[in-house]
């Protein structure tokens, strides 16, 4: 593959006396898409949150783009304008528009011309479908929406990589599919993403790379062919048969 | 299916008037009782032109109204310096970086020193204290130090409201704030202050009612405001109706102010549930 955008190595992330994270090593290629799958518990939440830089790793490094952005006392600000979270709720600002949500944050953050990010933004929403939607209030759209825009907001700081936690878990079944959709989306445009996702056809669909969480750790990595297919870990085996039971 | 849904609703509308009917019945007994026994008291009539003399009262009422202008300018110039005060100090204890530690605990003891001091001996002691110190003519006012003292107890409570409130949304929301590359200072500014300060509207609005009433609590250091000009016709007429008069006063604004926040508050838990 190409060039390598993101690689994680020797992770470790405890919280008090729970060790979440056991040693996660992971490399992603720029444009790749890796879907992490796994239970309920199993770090796939804190490991994205680490990447984000939202929680602090006790070991081992992050390298984005050839620096190792997990020292301490770096600034972590630069560092998340460039890597986007979307979380399984959205938090979305509930005292803002939609389009005041996308907005805020390249206001704050760049110095360009408020009419060009709002005509930025405006692109954006009507790239996703939600032209019609942007002076709505978070609490006048459906969950789908919610979640689009919140996709939205992260994409407006131009993100090189984009992590979703989890982003269709909170939603009614006939709206995921909407959101999916976004994905594909970003997916053709050749968007670098980590996907955790209890959407297993999707992640068969769309994922270049499938690694298998389980008790903080990553205990299988594979295309998605093999993985689910063919699964080496008997571990892998009794999650997936759990998962497509339902 | 459908006459049984018009007996039903017949039978509510029954009920609605028979409850109707008790609560008035009920009422108008209480105050028949109450207009009929306490003439009887022995005391009532000496309570009576003492308390309730209308003459005086009328008399009084155009001078009580005036200097309640007083207590109205006190209050509105208190008012914003509450407001900007104790924003700051709930900001102040909010600081979690290590660096911002004396801030956080100046917050703290600020907070507990004037919650903890009853209000009339903040008055006494900052209203004669500072002007003691000799201080040249603006700098001596009772109008000026009373002020202060107010502002000083109300922030301290006022800054408590809004660290509530800042509490009160979740986390979560300055997470989306941070993983978006905002700095911590536009995430409190732009995310959690908004909604904090709107979730402390009916909390704030007691705090306007009970403001209002204190600032009577002046008339103990100087200033002519509504309290001290029913005391001074209260010595003069050697009558207490005066003091009636300044409560009907007080009550025409608190009442309704007291009602607004009721009336939010309910608005609030409605929204949330």
């Amino acid at each position: 593959m190409s060039l390598v955008k993101l690689q994680l190595n020797n992770l470790h992330k405890s919280f008090g006396d729970i060790e979440v994270l056991k040693g996660i090593d992971l490399s992603i290629s720029e444009g790749e898409m890796v879907c992490l799958i796994g239970s309920s518990g199993s770090g796939k939440s804190t490991l994205l949150r680490c990447i984000n830089l939202l929680e602090p790793i006790d070991q081992g490094e992050i390298v984005f783009n050839g620096r190792d952005i997990s020292e301490p006392g770096l600034n972590p600000q630069p560092v998340r304008q460039k890597i986007g979270l979307v979380f399984q709720s959205f938090h979305l600002f509930p005292h803002m528009t939609a389009l005041e949500n996308v907005m805020l944050a390249p206001k704050r953050t760049s110095n360009k011309p408020r009419d060009e990010i709002r005509s930025d933004a405006e692109r954006l929403f009507a790239k996703f479908g939600l032209a019609d939607r942007m002076e709505h209030y978070p609490d006048q759209l459906s969950g789908g929406q919610q979640q689009r825009v919140a996709i939205v907001r992260a994409l407006a700081m131009k993100p090189q990589i984009m992590l979703f936690d989890e982003v269709t878990s909170a939603l009614d079944p006939e709206l995921i599919e909407e959101v999916l959709d976004v994905l594909r989306q970003l997916r053709r445009q050749g968007m670098t993403m980590i996907l955790a996702t209890h959407e297993i056809g999707f992640a068969r669909e769309a994922a270049d790379t499938v690694c298998m969480l389980d008790n903080g750790k990553i205990i299988e990595k594979a295309s998605p062919e093999k993985l689910f297919s063919d699964p080496s870990e008997a571990r892998t085996r009794q999650f997936l048969s759990s998962v497509l039971k339902r | 299916m459908e006459k049984r849904s018009t007996a039903r609703i017949a039978f509510e509308k029954k009920q609605k008037r028979k409850g109707v009917a008790i609560a008035t019945l009920s009422s108008a007994l209480l105050i028949l009782a109450l207009i009929i026994l306490i003439p009887r008291t022995p005391g009532w009539e000496k309570v009576q032109s003492s308390f309730f003399n209308s003459d005086i009262l009328i008399k009084t009422f155009p001078s009580l109204l005036k200097a309640f202008l007083v207590d109205i300018a006190i209050f509105l110039w208190s008012l914003p310096a509450i407001a900007i005060l104790g924003l700051l100090i709930a900001l102040a204890r909010d600081q979690k970086a290590p660096a911002m530690f004396p801030l956080r605990i100046l917050g703290i003891v600020y907070t507990d020193i004037f919650r903890g001091v009853p209000v009339i001996l903040t008055i006494f002691l900052i209203g004669f204290g500072i002007p003691g110190l000799g201080l040249p003519r603006p700098w001596n006012s009772p109008y000026l130090w009373g002020t202060v003292a107010l502002v000083l107890t109300y922030s301290a409570y006022v800054a408590e409201i809004i660290r509530s409130g800042i509490e009160s949304v979740h986390e979560s929301q300055r997470g989306a704030g941070k993983s978006l590359g905002l700095s911590e200072a536009d995430t409190m500014r732009f995310i959690v202050l908004p909604q904090a300060l709107r979730r402390v509207v009916p909390a704030n609005m007691n705090m306007l009612v009970a403001l209002q009433k204190d600032v009577a609590l002046l008339s103990f250091i100087g200033p002519v405001e509504i309290l001290r000009q029913a005391g001074v016709h209260k010595s003069l007429m050697a009558n207490f109706t005066p003091y009636v008069g300044a409560a009907l006063i007080f009550l025409a604004v608190t009442v309704p102010a007291t009602r607004y926040a009721d009336y939010l508050l309910a608005k609030q838990h409605r929204e949330r549930s």
